[in-house]
């Protein structure tokens, strides 16, 4: 059975600003906990989520680019031998604009069952509404005290 | 936030995301086998979960799949939820589960 899960938030900013905060290092370290992704953003580039201390957490490759509307990452995570078995994910970061704002839909998914989905469940409504703060107020959320440590 | 707390505010739309809780990207179809109401109600239902961003949905070949979308949920946590009482209400919470649980 495939798994996955689909998060909407819709950002009073412009495509280009959310396309930049998603990719660029500096604006992701702000809202991400600290984490940044290494990456060229070419297709078939390779991708590293890498913590504020130099933990390489999580790597893949970029499957499908079109700034700033299209990102699909092949996603594996590195730190937790139970999610590492379980192999690759696919992640999508879609940026539509509706008027005013912004609609981010980020779909992360597997073929098959998969113990990353579950995990990435917790953090994503997390990353969003803290990205979401940044964007509109120029302001992250200050990291929550239960953010499981990597 | 209104819309959020509207569409919280009935409990067939709660027992609707409670389904999607269960198994996330269920079908208008399957949502209706499960919810004991009829197919317009059900999608009436729906729509104002869309509509406050609390059930996103994906086209998937000719098919409709809802999905639960807690960020606005997630939101209104933040709002009113600091820093440092997150560990404490979790710790609340989950004592509440266990001793309820016992209780059956």
């Amino acid at each position: 059975m495939s798994s996955n899960f689909v998060y909407v938030t819709y950002i009073r900013t412009t495509p280009e600003k959310l396309w930049d905060a998603l990719t660029k290092p500096e604006f992701t370290k702000q809202y991400w906990f600290g984490f940044h992704q290494d990456c060229e953003w070419t297709k078939g580039s390779s991708w590293k989520l890498v913590s504020g201390d130099g933990m390489v957490a999580d790597t893949g490759e970029v499957l499908e680019i079109d700034p700033p509307s299209r990102l699909v990452l092949k996603w594996r995570n590195e730190f937790r031998p139970e999610l590492k078995a379980d192999g690759y994910t696919r992640c999508t970061f879609a940026v539509e604009r509706l008027g005013e704002l912004v609609k981010l839909t980020i779909t992360h998914e597997a073929d098959d069952a998969h113990k990353m989905i579950a995990a990435v469940s917790q953090g994503w409504p997390q990353i969003l509404s803290s990205l979401k703060s940044l964007l509109e107020t120029g302001h992250a959320l200050p990291r929550p005290d239960t953010l499981p440590k990597g | 936030m209104d819309a959020v707390f509207k569409a919280l505010a009935g409990p067939t739309r709660r027992r609707l995301l409670d389904t999607l809780r269960a198994r996330n990207g269920q079908t208008l179809g399957e949502l209706c086998g499960r919810a004991d109401m009829t197919r317009q109600a059900v999608t009436k239902h729906l729509a104002i979960l869309e509509e406050a961003n609390l059930v996103a949905t994906e086209k998937r070949g000719r098919e409709k799949l809802h999905y639960l979308n807690p960020v606005p949920i997630h939101d209104i946590a933040e709002r009113w939820i600091g820093k440092f009482e997150r560990g404490r209400l979790s710790a609340l919470s989950d004592l509440k589960k266990n001793l309820e649980r016992e209780e059956r």
